[in-house]
């Protein structure tokens, strides 16, 4: 029964409620709307996990939200709400498309290159707004806002530019080969790869079928690194001090200015990295004109929270939100059903993890039970 | 003991748990008619718990409270006041830039027809209760225009106003200077004469001893009993509060002042609205000194410590640390000279709250290679650093490393403040109200440091709030006025008169 308790006041359980108790909330408005519920379940596991295709596009999903959730959580737990992810995403595929475009090196040097495009991007935006907040005091929710809207249309600019437009699309031109990162990408459409691959199916199937990348594998390094930056160094401590109390922090003579600038640099930083990883990783390998934002960074941001904002723990939390939303897909196509059934369910979940305290509440009705249970029995003893 | 008319208020067995912490174990109070009582108890004794019950703020999960011998059922304030109580909080519950008059009323307009605001004869009883009880306040002036001692006068009338038959006042003269307790001890005498009943929250003794006829006491959410006061006196009362023998004087030998260590000139410095707080301030202060601040807070006290720590810009002037000038530097250069603050605040200023004690206890310090070379910060000799701490000041409880600041008492807060500081050895010691909110067993833990701090060569700055304070621990007392310091003396050499006449602005006899 400890243990049990002991288990309620964790964040795991926060997180676990949530999702079950999004779950039935859907399965409510599945019944409402006249669409058998565990049908509609059953259509969405077996659209995420049905076929080892779909697991590979479930990974493939999960890795841009992965890192602009770790790129949130990041900034929050050092009191900074990165509601840019977006733009800065948006930011990190445009520059790594230009840099990818401009650029026609051997793979080892193409590849880094594109990628620090993309960080670099993503970290200026990121450092900007930082500066914004450090120098003027304006708040990064307003300022995140507006740099989201410069990417959008700076995007849309690059696209439609000379330099860049590849004729009769609504795409940009595509980036050099040498910058793709599917794994092995130029073996699996040689002859000897194709031989090969005729025997095994499943790996045919995820191999051929799905841009299955590099990137997935990256963003969990880069999840454990923004984990350890925070919690095992000297910067992850003034980080998170700053974000605690910042008056205390620049009391003990920790620079507030330089901190915030640097929180937001490398959330910004990583978000950047998953437009990048993007652009190299999945076909069209190239930005396209974009009619509205794609909410890489605002699924970020529920991958952030449904984690608690541990960057750790946004690896599950992407997984599971990427699941949701490729699984989705077939409960409208078996069911009939429409896939905002799944934004309600996103939607349910976020909401009752912003509610923590639940849990521990119940901790504590249980704990109290438990120690009236006992005086009752040292009674009953002495008695 | 029974319920009975001749009781104003009887709490009896009140119980009151927050999850799974029980801060008021079966708690009995009981308080005669037209009597002044105190409660007294360390913080976090559960003193103004037990008072929020009676006000209705919490609700008791056991026991009964009786009022003139009948039961009653107080379940919000809306009762509490309905029932003829009036609660006067720590910190004052105004409206600003309203007048008196609208603060007295607010909540409980006077209304003519149609619901409109009868203003003029809201005025007309307010003034009435103002002359009724002799209270030397103008009805018309604003809150913010008038003094502290004014403002709670005002909270008073505002519960006299609703009826109020008994007065809870929770640590009344916290932000008060001595002679606007001494009025405010006055009107307390005036209003048991009138008929009224006081409830009085603190942890000062000789304020019960000037004021109150019975004190009750709670340890640790346990009632230790009421006594007479009359028939006791301040040693007993504390140990009785603390459950062991504290030594309330301050025992120092004579100071053997050195060098002067800091230096202080000509200092100005504004505001966060951009007045002028400091205003051309000069102070020394040698090694092996305390110099003692007395002032009633916002002379200047705040702005003085945050230019010497450079959290703000001073305007002008000078403050020099063994001739080296600091004045508008960074609070990391202010470390670096080796002057080390206890703030006033410590939740804010102090603390990092969600840090663990551990990570708490490097703040300044995790910078240096001892806790880990170059990027990376080494948590196993953080915690082994911190155990040290600990045991040598006693941090409560032990082998709390791992646990967060939040959950430690406010005393050993201040306690792990105070190990972080004086670890460093610092040249000159800040503490800016360093026993604010302690009990008696905590204060004379901080005062015996600063002594001992003194003793090894430091220089120290006292600032406090509490002239008792000041003029047990210092070596110097220094006056400080409207941003500049007033007059300086040696210990022994001024009364507290003398002090409260030039903090209030007056010129020194």
């Amino acid at each position: 029964m400890r243990n049990f308790e002991k288990f309620l006041r964790s964040r795991f359980a926060a997180a676990l409620i949530a999702v079950l108790v999004g779950f039935a909330i859907s399965a409510i408005v599945l019944a409402a709307a006249g669409y058998n519920p565990i049908g509609s379940f059953g259509a969405l596991f077996n659209g995420a996990f049905g076929k080892p295709k779909y697991i590979a596009n479930v990974f493939i999903k999960a890795t841009p939200i992965l890192l602009t959730g770790v790129s949130v959580a990041f900034a929050f737990k050092t009191g900074l709400f990165n509601i840019g992810a977006e733009g800065q995403y948006i930011l990190g595929s445009t520059l790594a498309t230009i840099v990818g475009v401009k650029l026609a090196l051997p793979m080892p040097l193409q590849v880094p290159l594109v990628l620090a495009a993309g960080i670099l991007g993503g970290a200026a935006l990121g450092a900007f707004v930082g500066w914004l907040k450090a120098k003027f005091g304006i708040h990064e929710v307003i300022t995140s806002i507006m740099c989201n809207w410069i990417s959008f249309y700076l995007c849309n600019f690059i696209v439609m530019s000379d330099a860049f437009h590849k004729p009769n699309s609504t795409s940009a031109l595509q980036v050099n080969g040498s910058s793709y990162t599917m794994i092995l990408g130029n073996w699996k459409k040689s002859e000897a790869g194709k031989e090969f691959l005729s025997n095994i199916h499943w790996l045919r199937e995820i191999l051929l079928k799905t841009d299955l990348n590099y990137g997935f594998i990256i963003a969990i390094v880069v999840a454990i690194a923004a984990s350890l930056v925070l919690n095992r160094t000297k910067l992850g401590y003034e980080l998170r001090a700053v974000g605690f109390n910042r008056d205390a922090a620049r009391f003990s003579g920790i620079s507030v200015e330089r901190n915030i600038i640097l929180s937001m640099l490398i959330a910004g930083g990583i978000s950047g990295l998953a437009g990048a990883l993007t652009i190299t990783g999945i076909s069209p390998h190239t930005i396209t004109l974009l009619a509205a934002m794609e909410s890489y960074g605002f699924n970020g941001m529920s991958v952030a929270f449904i984690a608690g904002c541990a960057p750790i723990g946004c690896i599950p939390s992407a997984i599971l939100f990427s699941s949701l939303i490729y699984g989705g897909m077939s409960v409208q196509q078996v069911m009939g059903a429409p896939s905002d059934i799944i934004s309600i369910m996103i939607g349910t979940i976020v909401f009752f993890t912003a509610l923590p305290g639940v849990t521990g509440m119940i901790a504590d009705a249980i704990a109290k039970k438990r120690k009236a249970k006992e005086a009752l029995k040292e009674a009953v003893k002495e008695a | 003991m029974e319920a009975s008319p001749e009781y104003a208020v009887q709490m009896h067995g009140i119980l009151k748990t927050f999850g799974a912490f029980t801060a008021l174990d079966h708690v009995d109070l009981d308080v005669k008619k037209q009597t002044v009582h105190a409660i007294l108890g360390e913080n976090g004794a559960g003193k103004t718990t037990l008072m929020n019950i009676l006000y209705g703020l919490y609700q008791a999960d056991e026991g009964d409270i009786f009022m003139g011998g009948e039961k009653v059922n107080i379940t919000s304030p809306t009762d509490a006041i309905k029932h003829g109580i009036g609660m006067v909080h720590q910190h004052f519950m105004l409206v600003e830039n309203f007048t008196v008059t609208e603060n007295i009323i607010l909540g409980d307009e006077v209304c003519g027809a149609a619901g409109v605001l009868d203003m003029g004869r809201a005025r007309k009883e307010v003034m009435e209760l103002v002359d009724e009880y002799g209270f030397d306040v103008d009805p018309d002036a604003k809150i913010e225009d008038i003094t502290v001692g004014m403002q709670q006068r005002v909270e008073i009338l505002k519960a006299l106003y609703r009826g109020a038959e008994v007065l809870i006042l929770d640590e009344p003269t916290a932000v008060l200077t001595p002679q606007e307790i001494d009025k405010l001890i006055e009107i307390m005498h005036d209003l048991i004469a009138k008929g009224k009943t006081i409830i009085i929250i603190t942890h000062k003794l000789r304020e019960i001893m000037q004021s109150a006829d019975e004190c009750s006491i709670i340890r640790r959410g346990v009632y230790m009993g009421t006594v007479n006061v009359k028939e006791s006196n301040e040693t007993e009362l504390a140990s009785k509060m603390v459950g062991r023998n504290v030594n309330l004087t301050v025992e120092k030998t004579p100071a053997h002042p050195g060098e002067t260590v800091l230096s202080i000139r000509d200092l100005t410095v504004k505001d966060d609205r951009g007045i002028e707080q400091v205003r051309g301030l000069n102070l020394d202060i040698r090694a092996g000194e305390i110099v003692g601040i007395a002032g009633i807070d916002g002379n200047g006290q705040q702005e003085l410590v945050d230019a010497i720590t450079n959290i703000v810009k001073a305007e002008s002037g000078s403050i020099k640390i063994n001739g080296q000038e600091i004045v508008n530097t960074t609070p990391r250069t202010t470390f670096l000279n080796k002057i080390a603050t206890i703030p006033s605040d410590r939740h804010r200023w102090g603390l990092v709250l969600p840090f663990a004690v551990s990570e708490n206890s490097v703040l300044e310090r995790h910078t240096e290679d001892t806790f880990g070379e170059g990027i990376k910060l080494d948590y196993n000799k953080m915690h082994d650093y911190t155990t040290k701490l600990i045991e040598e000041f006693d941090i409560r409880p032990s082998g709390c490393e791992d646990e967060r600041m939040s959950g430690l008492s406010g005393g050993n807060q201040q306690k792990a403040i105070i190990a972080r500081m004086v670890t460093s050895s610092p040249n000159l010691l800040i503490a800016f109200q360093p026993t604010r909110g302690l009990d008696v067993g905590a204060i004379e833990f901080v005062h015996k440091t600063l002594i001992a701090e003194r003793d090894r060569g430091a220089a120290i700055l006292l600032i406090s709030f509490e002239l008792d304070e000041v003029m047990d621990v210092s070596d110097t007392i220094a006056v400080i006025y409207h941003g500049q310091i007033a007059g300086t003396f040696a210990q022994g050499t001024v009364d507290e008169n003398q002090l409260g006449l030039l903090m209030a602005g007056g010129e020194a006899k």
